[in-house]
């Protein structure tokens, strides 16, 4: 793509508010889900997106609803932003009918079809092929859609990744890779698991577009993906963004995580997504303590609704077990 | 005298592969997260520092690579145990496995052998959903070239590994992730075990129960469920899914005349098919009932935790198979 001709604008300034709310939401939503899952309310594994909420905020603002959206295990962020609503998330996390995958996915398996959201998918990297399949699709098809597939930095030592970088380079397929780096694959640093970490290098070698983002800041995200999504868009073939970003929490609710030190840790939350984008906002006199207030109190009530609804939801009967197991045609 | 310790599964594991990486210096561990993070399900905590990361080798996430990596040093002699994960990403290595280590020794006509271990979790049971609960071992069981083996004991997690490392070909071995906090005792002077024999877990005489893995004490406890109405079932744990022990199974439906396999995998092209099919072609005149079967519900697992357990075998499914085939027949 020819970056002269697709500057980004600035993004105005109320979508500014609008990302930190967005941001506090997916940060508000996982903690309510934490202390969930220490009453057993939520089960199975469960991993955080806090401290990389500007990924998925800035990714998902460039995108418009004819897009899809491929995700990973650490799928609440992507959803949420995605326009998935929280009840449905929620009642999911609880494992009810209701949920947005009936019950069945469960925190690591978040499907919205009428978002174009292909779900979390807990294979590292299972994903990738998904999206080039999607995009194929579409372009078989004479749609102008834009695919963007989420996934972690250990995805990129898996096969998969290559063959898709590949493939969708070769075909000039309209997919947004969108690496989310957080410098760990559960215990594994990156410098452990590559040879080369400067994987927007890495993308580049399969002639793709590709450059590294700050992805503590959304609006660099923001800027950066709307850059992406326009050069993808217009037929310029698949464009990889490398998001440099860090995951406050364990890897997953089972994770004692002990292979990162607590200095490191404090490093990155000194860069909290949130409270920067908030600081930032205020010192420009365009976010006031009440309208503050005024975001959490809205999101407070959406979540304990959310909540609420879960919580006396119904299940799916025990006869429906085998349902969707093929798909279901008319008698 | 012999002295006894309290052990956990997990443990018993670790100390196995403790006992076998101080037995043979050929012996390395590698997979994922073994090393600094102590493993996935923290098996293999504390080997690193015990050993060092040139025997405790943390791999990126490249299923393939490390598996066919393990393939590759076990042809020039080293013993390599690789971990994977759990068996569902076995799948990213399923080429590795199937079209290498389990052909290399007859396709060169016998100029290769591939003594190479590898262990990984399987099974369901703590609502992780469709991709972290398959029990697919009984595809493995269908691969000629491979050996399979289920240590569903303490002892048998304990002694099981250095069996399969002294064998010549590639073993897998199952560990169902529901067993690792199980414990049980163990003698301080431990005796060789086998990986070709199935086990006679309870003995009795009315019916055979034969199952492996996560569903033995499932079985054992509907067996002790039966007994309190007088059904005496004999529980047999097959330990090695390939090769089968058809004599230790055919020898006990003789005399039971009555058969019940119960398996998590799913009941199509199953493991439990397979078993039941022996049983007909073997030992048909012996029986005096259809041999009947107990396994998952042909769906993937769902995370909610209702339908989860009513996808997976109960112990009150296997009372019911049980009571079925005693009432059946003559
Ligand atoms: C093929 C495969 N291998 C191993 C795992 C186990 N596993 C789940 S998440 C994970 C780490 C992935 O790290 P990364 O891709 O960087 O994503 P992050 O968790 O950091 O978001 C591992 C090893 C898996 N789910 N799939
Ligand atoms: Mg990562």
């Amino acid at each position: 793509m020819s970056s002269t001709e697709t500057q980004p604008e600035d993004t105005p300034i109320d979508h500014r508010t609008d990302l930190l709310r967005q941001m506090l939401r997916i940060r508000r939503f996982e903690e309510r889900c934490a202390e969930l899952y220490s009453a057993s309310k939520i089960r199975g594994f469960l991993h955080l997106y806090v401290g990389e909420e500007a990924v998925a905020v800035g990714v998902t603002h460039a995108l418009s609803e004819d897009d899809a959206l491929v995700s990973t295990y650490r799928d609440h962020g992507h959803a949420l932003a995605r326009g998935v609503p929280m009840d449905a998330v929620m009642a999911e996390m609880y494992g009810k009918a209701t949920g947005c995958s009936r019950g069945r996915g469960g925190s690591m398996h978040l499907f919205d079809v009428r978002r174009r959201f292909y779900g979390g998918n807990a294979i590292v990297a299972g994903g990738l092929p998904l999206s080039v399949g999607l995009a194929l699709g579409d372009v078989m098809s004479g749609r102008r859609r834009v695919s963007a597939c989420f996934f972690g930095d250990g995805a990129v030592a898996e096969g998969e990744f290559h063959e898709c970088l590949n493939l969708a380079a070769l075909w000039q397929l309209p997919v947004l890779f969108c690496c989310e780096n957080n410098l760990y694959a559960m215990g594994t640093a990156l410098n452990q698991a590559q040879a080369v970490t400067d994987l927007a290098l890495r993308a580049s070698s399969y002639g793709l577009t590709s450059w590294p983002v700050d992805g503590m800041d959304v609006i660099a995200v923001a800027e950066a993906a709307q850059r992406a999504v326009e050069g993808v868009r217009a037929g310029a073939g698949p464009c990889f963004l490398e998001l440099r970003t860090y995951r406050f929490r364990a890897h997953s609710m089972y994770d004692p995580d002990r292979y990162r030190d607590k200095e490191e840790i404090e490093r990155w939350k000194q860069r909290d997504p949130i409270d920067g984008l908030a600081a930032d906002l205020r010192a420009h006199g365009e976010l006031t303590d009440d309208e503050l207030s005024g975001i959490e109190e809205g999101i407070k009530k959406e979540l304990d609704q959310a909540v609420a609804m879960a919580e006396t939801a119904p299940v799916e009967p025990v006869e429906d077990l085998t349902r969707f197991v093929y798909a279901e045609r008319p008698r | 005298m012999t002295t006894t310790r309290k052990t956990t599964y997990r443990e018993a594991v670790r100390e196995a592969l403790r006992d076998a990486l101080s037995r043979d210096e050929r012996v390395f561990l590698m997979g994922e997260d073994i090393g600094r993070y102590g493993g996935c399900y923290a098996v293999s905590l504390g080997l690193l520092e015990e050993f060092g990361p040139e025997r405790i080798r943390d791999t990126p996430l490249s299923e393939s690579a490390f598996v066919g990596a393990g393939i590759g040093a076990a042809l020039v002699g080293m013993r390599p145990v690789v971990e994977i994960m759990t068996v569902n990403f076995s799948l990213l290595a399923l080429d590795q496995i199937v079209n290498n280590a389990a052909t290399m020794p007859h396709m060169s006509g016998g100029q290769f052998s591939i003594p190479l271990v590898i262990r990984m979790t399987t099974g369901a049971g703590r609502q992780l959903a469709a991709q972290h609960s398959h029990s697919l071992e009984g595809w493995y069981a269908h691969i000629p070239g491979l050996r399979v083996v289920a240590p569903a004991t303490v002892a048998d997690a304990r002694g099981m590994l250095w069996t399969a490392l002294c064998d010549p070909d590639p073993v897998l071995i199952f560990e169902h992730a529901s067993l690792y906090n199980t414990a049980a005792t163990l003698a301080e002077q431990l005796a060789p075990v086998d990986i070709d024999h199935a086990a006679v877990r309870r003995a009795g005489t009315d019916v055979t129960v034969i199952t492996y893995g996560g569903t033995l004490a499932k079985s054992l406890e509907a067996a002790e469920e039966v007994a309190a109405a007088g059904v005496d079932a004999e529980v047999i744990d097959l330990r090695a899914l390939r090769p089968l022990d058809d004599a230790t199974i055919m020898d006990s439906v003789r005399r039971t005349h009555r058969a019940v396999v119960v398996d998590e995998g799913w009941r199509s092209g199953s493991l439990a098919a397979e078993i039941s099919a022996r049983i007909t072609e073997q030992a048909f005149y012996d029986l005096d009932a259809p041999v009947e079967r107990v396994c998952t519900v042909e769906t993937p697992i769902p995370y909610a935790q209702h339908l989860e357990r009513a996808a997976l075998p109960q112990q009150s499914d296997i009372v019911a198979a049980v009571r079925r085939v005693v009432a059946g027949g003559g």
